[in-house]
């Protein structure tokens, strides 16, 4: 049994319908990445995942239990959390609260430091960045920061959405080396990009996703090498 | 275009003469202001109204103050904008705001002379410009009017000069004289009704002003004060941190201080600063729940007003002897005024918890005249009283102790606010206060981050509502009856402003924000409606001075004083992890 399964996810804003019917699953100590054009539907999949958005038909479920109806404190507390798009940042609280704030479901005092300190060794810019505003960090500490929060709440898997999004080409091989740093001690990551060639990269598996469908499915080897993802996301021609 | 003007500036002060390309245009600029508000100030009647009252007895009179100080402003910041390029520029700086401030108010005289402006301005009268002009004509008096000016100018602009220590001992002098001789009958009657301060008074005032041996001992025991204190006070924190007993002993000594003199108050205030400490108690304890509701939890509530309602109708309904449905007595009846706020505090929030920002404030105004309405129906007259209120509502009492005067409600609405401050001050600190900080800030990340939002803001509005309804038990059964007419929108308004003004999600801000705004108003009451117009003036002010309040919360105030990007701190290193409250 998979990790994280979605199975037959229907959204909708309102009369317009988002998802019909997406089908995806993420195994234990996997990176899966989300691959798809602008509107594909990318970012309403996580977020109906973590709860944000409440899906019309399907299943979430994690090992076995059904989130779909669960309201999003209470999955971020089973263990699914999603790093939001757009790096959303305590502007005004420090690096340091910021990490607090994402600890807020860990019970136990003595647990929260210990966290905090394993998130600054996987990002040591944080260290010396602690007691600064988090508002007056770069872009790609920001996202760092946003990265670290969600793993301070200890999740099974995270949902990563965009992490590269704006950010300057340096900048993105250092979020995506962190991601391969994440998977390697363990961490369960399912990834949005709309960089499907940086992705694919650190993915094992991938989906595409076009209006509202996954079309097509592998291991990202495969579909690196599939003429038509090559075509419409790699740009390869 | 703004650069070529500075370039320009700085050029023109490199070559000598600090007036050529545009610089000239500061001090003007300032003067003009201070001119066209002196003149205003004067054909709206301040100036005429102020002459009769003297600061310091046959020497200074109020209205000179008042002149003095929009005048004396303008030179002080002339001066100060021009303090880099040394004392004579800045010295012509000051005196050329003082020159065009005194031609707006020669420019009045003159057109005064000429044209009966007193067919359109009603203040314009013969005794404004006989004021003005020392009772001298036009000839003389005008002279002695640009002379006295202009010298408040260039004082002040030589006080703007002066090192920071002396600056500021001048500066705390003159405004302690000019306060206590503005507030002279108030502190008169003070000083009186207490004992040994009443040698106090006839030694520091006559029966018009203060005296000039009082203005001068005023003037050098503060002013001295402060000069101490800037010289020796480092040194004195510094020994005192040394001391161990004193460090630990400072602060439950402090503690214990202000709670004796909290205690001790209303007996050496008298009967009417007593009340106006009710008034300001009432008002800071609404504004403490507010408080929580805006600016822990960041929910702009316009109905606050329908708790405060729903607490002294609740007080009213169980204790009235008019009504005489159930007789309560307060203490019975108070736990179940709160439970009420908390009630109708959770019923509010459940439909607005989708909401943001400016619906939710239109949908809680809506709410809040609501309350005010259905209080004033017809319908539920035989009830709630309908527009005539409901009265006979008993007094507090313990034992055969009432609370029935000023002085002794006091204790109670301390109580209150002792009991809400503390309650706000332990909220803060715990996971409560840390998941409404992330709700404010970002709703959504809150969420994202495992945090219950419909369960905290219902908590917040019901704690919000809990010292509202808190405050109008107090304040039904201080007056005895009450009328839905005193709970109108202006009170919600006004208690958010509290909020704003003293210093949003801080405590003790928002209790010297009350002070401000309820107390200022009822101690400048002899100034009639005039004081509405400096109070409006404070305002605007204040928020274009100080955005983030007069003692703003932490996270507030170091937003606005933020790095860019990339710019660290310094140190950079330096651990802060409890800085925040």
């Amino acid at each position: 049994m998979a990790l994280l399964e979605v199975r037959n996810l229907h959204v909708s804003y309102g009369q317009i319908a988002a998802l019909h019917g997406v089908e995806l699953e993420v195994n234990e100590r996997e990176i899966v990445t989300l691959i798809g054009a602008n509107g594909a539907g990318k970012t309403t999949t996580l977020n109906a995942i973590s709860g944000l958005l409440r899906p019309d038909r399907g299943l979430v479920m994690l090992e076995g239990i059904d989130l779909s109806t669960l309201p999003p404190h209470q999955i971020v507390s089973r263990g699914v959390v999603q790093v939001p798009e757009g790096r959303h940042v305590f502007a005004r609280l420090t690096v340091l609260e910021n990490l607090e704030m994402g600890g807020f479901t860990v019970r136990g005092k003595a647990e929260i430091p210990r966290r905090i300190e394993q998130v600054f060794e996987l990002f040591p810019r944080l260290r010396e960045r602690r007691g600064q505003l988090a508002g007056t960090l770069s872009g790609g500490e920001q996202q760092m920061l946003a990265m670290g929060r969600g793993l301070m709440a200890g999740p099974k898997v995270l949902l990563l959405d965009e992490p590269s999004m704006g950010l300057a080409p340096v900048l993105v091989d250092t979020i995506f080396d962190t991601v391969r740093r994440l998977h390697s001690q363990g961490t369960t990551i399912l990834l949005v990009e709309q960089n499907a060639r940086m992705a694919l990269q650190v993915a094992d598996r991938g989906y595409v996703l076009q209006t509202g469908r996954v079309v097509l499915s592998g291991t990202a080897a495969e579909l690196q090498a599939h003429d038509a993802v090559r075509e419409a996301y790699l740009g390869v021609g | 275009m703004t650069t070529v003007t500075t370039l320009r500036a700085r050029f023109g002060a490199a070559t000598g003469n600090p007036f050529s390309g545009g610089a000239w245009r500061i001090p003007v600029r300032y003067g003009a202001v201070a001119g066209v508000t002196a003149v205003f100030v004067s054909l709206i009647g301040m100036v005429e109204a102020f002459s009769r009252r003297e600061v310091i007895e046959t020497a200074v009179s109020m209205d000179q103050v008042l002149l003095l100080v929009i005048t004396g402003t303008a030179g002080y910041l002339a001066a100060s904008r021009f303090a880099a390029r040394g004392i004579g520029k800045s010295v012509i700086a000051a005196t050329l705001s003082g020159v065009i401030a005194t031609l707006f108010l020669l420019a009045l005289l003159v057109l005064g002379d000429r044209i009966n402006l007193r067919q359109v301005l009603l203040n314009a009268s013969p005794s404004l410009y006989l004021e003005l002009t020392f009772g001298k004509g036009l000839g003389t008096g005008a002279g002695l009017l640009a002379l006295q000016i202009i010298a408040g100018a260039v004082g002040s602009g030589l006080i703007a000069l002066l090192p920071p220590a002396p600056r500021r001992a001048l500066l705390i002098g003159l405004t302690v004289v000019a306060g206590m001789g503005i507030l002279h009958d108030l502190m008169s009657l003070t000083f009186q009704n207490w004992g040994p301060l009443s040698v106090l008074d006839t030694w520091l005032y006559s029966s018009t002003g203060l005296k000039v041996r009082g203005a001068s001992a005023l003037f050098l025991i503060f002013g001295g004060w402060s000069l101490l204190w800037a010289m020796k006070g480092p040194q004195i924190r510094e020994r005192s941190k040394t001391l161990p007993l004193a460090r630990s002993a400072a602060r439950p000594v402090a503690l214990l201080a202000a709670l004796v003199l909290l205690a001790a108050l209303p007996q050496i205030l008298g009967l009417f600063l007593s009340e106006v400490l009710v008034l300001v108690g009432l008002a800071a304890l609404m504004a403490l729940g507010l408080n929580i509701v805006v600016g822990m939890a960041g929910l702009l509530d316009l109905g606050y007003v329908a708790f405060f309602a729903i607490g002294a109708y609740t007080m009213a309904i169980l204790t009235s002897s008019e009504l005489a449905f159930f007789g309560f007595n307060f203490w019975a009846a108070l736990p179940l005024a709160i439970l009420a706020g908390v009630v109708t505090g959770v019923l509010l929030g459940v439909p607005v918890l989708r909401m943001r920002g400016d619906y939710l404030a239109i949908v809680t105004l809506g709410f809040g005249e609501i309350v005010r309405l259905l209080v004033l129906s017809d319908a539920l007259r035989p009830w709630l009283g309908g527009a005539q209120g409901i009265g006979r509502i008993p007094r507090p009492e313990i034992g055969s102790f009432e609370f029935v005067s000023s002085q002794q409600v006091y204790y109670l609405v301390l109580g209150g606010c002792v009991f809400a401050a503390f309650i706000s001050w332990r909220l803060k600190g715990s996971r409560l206060g840390r998941a409404w900080l992330a709700i404010r800030e970002d709703e959504d990340v809150a969420a994202a981050m495992g945090i219950n939002r419909v369960y905290f803001k219902l908590l917040a509005f019901a704690a919000g509502a809990a010292f509202a309804a808190m405050s109008g038990a107090i304040a039904a059964s201080r007056l005895g009856i009450i009328y839905p007419h005193s709970f109108s929108l202006l009170i919600s308004i006004n208690v958010l402003a509290i909020v704003i003004i003293g210093g949003m999600g801080n405590i003790p801000g928002v209790v010297i924000g009350a002070f401000a705004l309820v107390g200022l108003p009822e101690i400048l009451r002899e100034f009639g409606d005039f004081r509405w117009l400096v109070y409006g003036a404070a305002l605007v002010g204040m928020m274009l001075l100080r955005p983030a309040g007069l003692w703003p919360e932490a996270i507030r105030k170091r937003e606005l004083t933020a790095r860019p990007a990339g710019v660290p701190e310094t140190p950079s290193t330096s651990p802060s992890a409890g800085d925040t409250s």
